[in-house]
């Protein structure tokens, strides 16, 4: 039987040697511009491929995820707070569910 | 400014995270509790880990049993975007800074605090991503127990929907990028793309979503940068 604690453990020591490894490694400005771009790039990358399709897998109707996905992708480009876009899709997946399983 | 305006700009910006992370953070609470992990494991791994995604399948995990070491070799690749945003941090950061403020701001890495850190204008101040951090883990950790203790009062509806905000808080993230940036917003869509082909090609789809994170992050992040680089303006952006 493993211990619950030396499993959190375990994972929060290799999440943080992850995140502080370069942060105490990398101390001079990357000269290479392709590898400037590319860590440029990343976050948003990631961010894009872990949105979509996992959104629309998430919900119990894929139609909710959908909708989901269009609010909040016009809210955030109207410049709509982080909190305001993530609440706003919650609801709108609230919301259809209960229609979807109103109308069937 | 001094450090301590910093902490305090840091904190206000960290409230509409900490707000959205508890949100979140209960549908993480909940999966924490079916998988047999008590309420308050679940808030200390929130605690120390500030990472949905790794959480998330770390749960899993116990759940079944699995073994220390495929945890933590599950942990590298859920969590190895960080090192690239690390990396990417690194550069936004005075050179002269402390080896105590960088183990420091190592603990903070998380998508969005990185996203508003990597947002101020010039170098950045360790203590406005620390104001932040302090705000917005209180959020994920209160969250999380809120979830672990409650999930099984909420109905199942709720919990569905407030699992989407997480994806909200995402794209609000990435897409005001997108909107000043063309590249951004050719990325973005192309990443659409690729993911949904990873997901659903065969073979491919077979392998940990993880993993299909990490190769399409590499892949095409590393291409377009390789095709189109950022201009030279943009280089303390």
């Amino acid at each position: 039987m493993h211990n619950v604690y030396i499993y959190i453990l375990c994972m929060a020591a290799v999440t943080y040697l992850i995140r502080v490894l370069p942060l105490t490694l990398i101390r001079k400005p990357i000269k290479s511009r392709i590898l400037r771009s590319f860590l440029y790039y990343v976050p948003y990358v990631t961010l894009a491929v872990m949105t979509f399709p996992a959104i629309i897998e998430s919900t119990e109707f894929a139609l909710a995820g959908v909708l989901a996905f269009a609010v909040a992708m016009v809210l955030a480009y109207f410049g709509k707070s982080l909190l305001f876009v993530a609440v706003s899709a919650c609801v709108t997946v609230f919301v259809t569910e209960l229609i979807i399983k109103f109308i069937i | 400014m001094k450090n301590s305006q910093w902490f305090v700009k840091g904190m206000k910006a960290g409230v509409p995270i900490a707000l959205g992370y508890f949100a979140v953070a209960i549908a993480l609470g909940i999966s924490a509790v079916s998988a047999g992990i008590p309420a308050i494991a679940a808030a200390l791994a929130s605690l120390l880990n500030n990472a949905s995604a790794g959480e998330y399948i770390a749960f899993t995990l116990i759940a079944a049993q699995a073994s220390y070491s495929e945890l933590v070799a599950m942990e590298i690749v859920a969590n190895s975007r960080y090192l690239l945003m690390s990396a990417a941090l690194s550069q936004k950061l005075e050179p002269s800074t402390s080896t105590l403020k960088r183990l420091l701001l190592g603990f903070t890495v998380t998508d969005e605090i990185f996203g508003v850190s990597m947002m101020q204008e010039g170098y950045l101040s360790p203590y406005f991503t620390y104001g932040t951090f302090v705000v917005a883990t209180t959020g994920w950790t209160a969250g999380t127990l809120f979830g672990a203790i409650m999930g099984s009062v909420l109905p199942t509806a709720v919990v569905t929907a407030l699992g989407v905000g997480l994806y909200g808080m995402f794209i609000s993230v990435f897409v005001p990028e997108a909107k000043k940036n063309r590249v951004v917003a050719i990325l973005v869509l192309i990443s659409f793309a690729l993911s949904a082909l990873f997901e659903y090609a065969p073979y491919i789809r077979e392998l940990s979503s993880g993993i299909r994170i990490i190769i399409l992050t590499v892949l095409i992040s590393l291409g377009v940068a390789i095709i189109c680089p950022i201009k030279e303006e943009e280089r303390d952006a």
